[in-house]
């Protein structure tokens, strides 16, 4: 096969640059190959993290051809003739290369109020099945952060961070929200702390899931949809006066059983 | 019990990897937008058009035809031309009836996740495509007001709901052809066509699949909203081409039935 060149961002926190590497391809190579063989003969100190290299442990998420894709699952024929491009996720800071500190996501990860299950029954929990294909869908989640990367709410605007889960984030509460054995009502703290409303349902985060999870149909659009209940609806208010129920305040909700 | 804490601090600012560049994207991500805003601007040009013109929307004993566009329905202003008024009538309004009609499924459509998507996207570029920067400095999403009224979008398909059924009784009466009885044209089948993918659209809409059953903890425990949500899942995967659809097919229909109504065309007699 023809030569490829390779246009690839090196630098870190003081500056960088793309540079080129024209290198042979083989037939059937991802880019994570190519990056591979560029590390064993050109450039031995580039950076790149990578595990699996089967699409399931979500490491070497980059941007290829501007882009959010995992560089193990992008075949090098798939992409377009000409230079192959291929920067670090844009939304987090740069280590090196094209690895990048992605500590935003441990953090906002450890903000979600966890499962609050009500007390054991004689016999233990039951789960149906039903209940649990629901949230299935969203336990496929590889956390490669390429949805908090495509979205723009943080992509765009770095000061977001401090108040937006983002997509990956809204999956898990909306697993937790949906999970037959929670107890906990999140709707006032995802709207207040976890900052629903930043997002304005453009889809990207869907489209570059290499899992394919629904993440705006099925975890966000629901979500928003139980805010309305809480605090839009005045049937639903209707409802909650009559039967004496009260929505969790996010102070409330964010209080964590002990372990 | 312990109020969350997250041990690992957000730190903001840090220098990022990649060049100071809208986007690095090669292939064609400009012609979705492009071809959003076409369509969108078309409609709205043309709808804008049909509402003042407020003749030509009911098609009635002279050609035989018992047909309204759906623009103009229901019909409850004063000024409605024969035959094509609702029940009661607002006699105080002599304006297009349109003008009192649109805003409900207008609201519908502007507020309709699907539509959400297309304009944030093609209009106001926030952002224009996928991994291509937003267009504004600042954002806050629909946390403010004007956006925060998207939350409405309820209601909307509430008051939807409401003019589907209308449209239906409309596309039935199609059926009937004053002075001969009843029978079907061509107008009839747009008509029906007209009001079926209307259903569709709202059937298939994310609030109608949250009220369905997506609201609930455990579909167990509620089996038949359980079967509900089964039916609307596969259809709300499809709303983006029910949108779409319908919205085109509302256009054509009162395309169709102006030009019968003004005897541009002839409305073929099927049976």
């Amino acid at each position: 096969m023809a030569d490829v060149t390779m246009r690839i961002w090196r630098g870190d926190a003081s500056g960088g640059d793309f540079e080129n590497y024209t290198i042979s391809q083989n037939e059937g190579e991802v880019v994570l190959d190519v990056i591979h063989r560029i590390q064993a003969t050109e450039a031995p100190d580039l950076a790149c993290r990578w595990n699996c290299k089967a699409g399931k442990c979500g490491s070497c998420s980059a941007e290829i051809n501007g882009k959010p894709r995992l560089m193990c699952m992008t075949r090098m024929d798939d992409l377009p003739e000409g230079p192959v491009t291929v920067t670090p996720m844009k939304t987090f800071p740069i280590i090196r290369d094209l690895v990048t500190d992605v500590s935003f996501n441990y953090a906002m990860a450890e903000k979600i109020p966890a499962l609050m299950p009500p007390p054991m029954p004689e016999g233990g929990y039951r789960m149906f099945q039903q209940d649990v294909e629901r949230g299935q869908e969203f336990r496929k989640c590889i956390e490669c952060f390429m949805c908090q990367d495509v979205c723009h709410v943080i992509r765009d605007h770095e000061d977001n961070k401090q108040h937006y889960a983002g997509p990956r984030f809204f999956i898990r509460l909306a697993e937790l929200e949906m999970h037959p054995l929670d107890t906990n009502d999140r709707r006032e703290y995802i709207k207040e702390e976890m900052g629903l409303g930043y997002c304005n349902i453009t889809k990207c985060c869907s489209e570059v899931c290499p899992e394919h999870i629904h993440i705006t149909d099925n975890a966000i659009i629901p979500l928003k949809e139980r805010l309305v209940d809480a605090d839009y609806d005045p049937v639903a208010w209707l409802g909650r006066k009559i039967r004496r129920r009260t929505k969790r305040s996010a102070t409330d909700a964010a209080v964590q059983p002990a372990p | 019990m312990a109020a969350v804490e997250s041990s690992t601090k957000v730190v903001l600012g840090g220098t990022r990897g990649g060049p100071e560049v809208a986007t690095l994207r090669q292939d064609r991500w400009w012609v979705q937008p492009v071809v959003t805003v076409s369509i969108l601007t078309a409609f709205v040009i043309y709808s804008t058009w049909a509402a003042f013109q407020n003749r030509y929307y009911f098609v009635g004993a002279i050609f035989h035809r018992n047909l309204i566009s759906p623009l103009y329905s229901p019909c409850i202003a004063g000024v409605c031309l024969p035959g094509s008024k609702a029940g009661f009538a607002l006699n105080w309004w002599h304006l297009s009836p349109a003008l009192l009609i649109l805003i409900f499924p207008l609201g519908f459509r502007l507020t309709c996740y699907y539509y959400r998507r297309s304009y944030y996207r093609a209009f106001w570029w926030s952002p224009p495509a996928c991994a291509v920067s937003d267009a504004h400095p600042s954002y806050s999403g629909e946390t403010r007001f004007p956006l925060i009224m998207q939350n409405l979008h309820r209601y909307f398909f509430y008051a939807g709901l409401v003019f589907n059924v209308l449209l239906t009784v409309d596309a039935v009466e199609a059926f009937r052809e004053p002075g001969l009885g009843w029978g079907a044209s061509v107008g009839t089948i747009v008509l029906c066509v007209n009001a079926v993918l209307l259903w569709m659209y709202s059937i298939s809409c994310h609030a109608c699949r949250h009220l369905c059953g997506g609201h609930v903890k455990s579909f167990k425990a509620h089996p038949w909203r359980y079967r509900f949500w089964k039916f609307v899942t596969p259809l709300n995967a499809k709303h983006m081409n029910f949108a779409w659809a319908s919205l085109v097919f509302v256009a054509f229909t009162d395309v169709y039935v102006r030009l019968v109504a003004s005897g541009a065309i002839t409305d073929y007699k099927l049976f």
